[in-house]
């Protein structure tokens, strides 16, 4: 039997390699177009090196960083592989997760995201999903909401932090070469992004 | 001897700049490029980056050009992922010039800071006057 913290990884990966196209033509319209054909090459690898039976959750999360980090090529493969590794920090010595543990993985995630792109909310990039989409987790968890309202308000925040970035100029990465023509298109990585949160959601909510 | 080690996303583009710098700085056998990735396709590969750092140092340091985005991102993870201590630093510099720059001030025996600031400096050289 696999373990959930494979099942969940699963999940993701599978739904951005379902996506490969869409990711890869969002990416077309504003930047080098291989967005998602680098994230399901990534994750095509982590499924395969992934061991299926680990509870050792950090284990496995440092294990996906590490192959997207070697994987992916774009600038995704350095920003997701921060992400798990920082998000297997967070996670250390566990072999369960309680909604808090949720913050401070979102806490790492950003720190870590933010640390390596040296990017700012507000830029047309993956932190215009997640930073909200960290925030309404958080009031909710702290409001005394369930887990399932909690990532039900992670995610809309998520899906519309993708539409907030298509009224903004790219000014991180390969979209800002295009100026206010970035203007209209939606973030592909923020895009990538708001996928992993809807999928961990739907694996936690079942 | 500084080493130094050229990133980019194009295996070819590395391996280009590689031979050009070579014309100039053939003492320097510390020069190594990492472009691309593992099966030969577009991107940055920090593990191979890391390796390129390791193979490049010879105690005196290694300066590590790159060209866009991800380039630098994939140098700043591999050097966080070196196992030994090794003196490291990136050129805010344009990945060709910055590397002739780099190579040809290495074989002069300059340190890591020096080789860093002949790269710099090639940022702002103007070409056309």
């Amino acid at each position: 039997m696999s373990s959930k913290i494979y099942d969940c990884i699963e999940k993701i990966g599978n739904c951005i390699i379902g996506n490969k196209e869409f990711l890869t033509e969002l990416d077309r319209e504003i930047g080098d177009a291989d967005h998602g054909i680098n994230m399901a090459r990534g994750f095509t690898e982590v499924l395969a090196v992934l061991p299926k039976d680990s509870d050792n959750i950090s284990e496995v999360l440092k294990k996906t960083g590490m192959t997207l980090l070697s994987k992916v090529g774009g600038a995704s493969g350095p920003l997701y592989g921060t992400a798990y590794m920082q998000a297997a920090k967070a996670c250390a010595g566990k072999t369960a997760l309680a909604p808090e543990d949720g913050k401070a993985i979102f806490e790492a995630v950003i720190a870590g995201i933010q640390k390596r792109g040296k990017a700012v909310r507000g830029e047309k990039t993956m932190l215009d999903a997640i930073i909200p989409a960290s925030e309404a987790y958080s009031a909710a968890i702290d409001g005394g909401s369930s887990i399932g309202e909690a990532l039900d308000a992670m995610c809309k925040a998520a899906e519309e932090g993708v539409e907030y970035t298509k009224t903004i100029i790219a000014t991180k990465g390969r979209a800002s070469y295009l100026g206010e023509r970035s203007i209209g298109h939606q973030d592909p990585g923020a895009t990538s992004a708001t996928y992993t949160m809807q999928m961990i959601r739907d694996f936690i909510k079942g | 001897m500084v080493g130094i080690v050229i990133v980019s996303h194009s295996c070819k583009v590395a391996e280009g700049i590689y031979d050009l710098v070579m014309q100039m700085a053939s003492e320097n056998d510390h020069i190594f490029p990492a472009g691309g990735l593992e099966d030969g396709s577009i991107g940055t590969d920090a593990f191979k980056i890391r390796e390129a750092i390791e193979k490049a140092d010879t105690g005196d340091g290694v300066a590590v050009l790159a060209d866009l985005g991800s380039g630098i991102m994939s140098a700043e993870m591999a050097i966080e992922m070196l196992e030994d201590d090794i003196s490291v630093r990136i050129a805010d510099a344009p990945v060709l010039e910055g590397a002739v720059s780099a190579a040809v001030t290495s074989t002069s025996g300059a340190s890591l800071d020096e080789v860093i600031e002949a790269a710099e400096e090639a940022r702002t050289a103007s070409k056309l006057s």
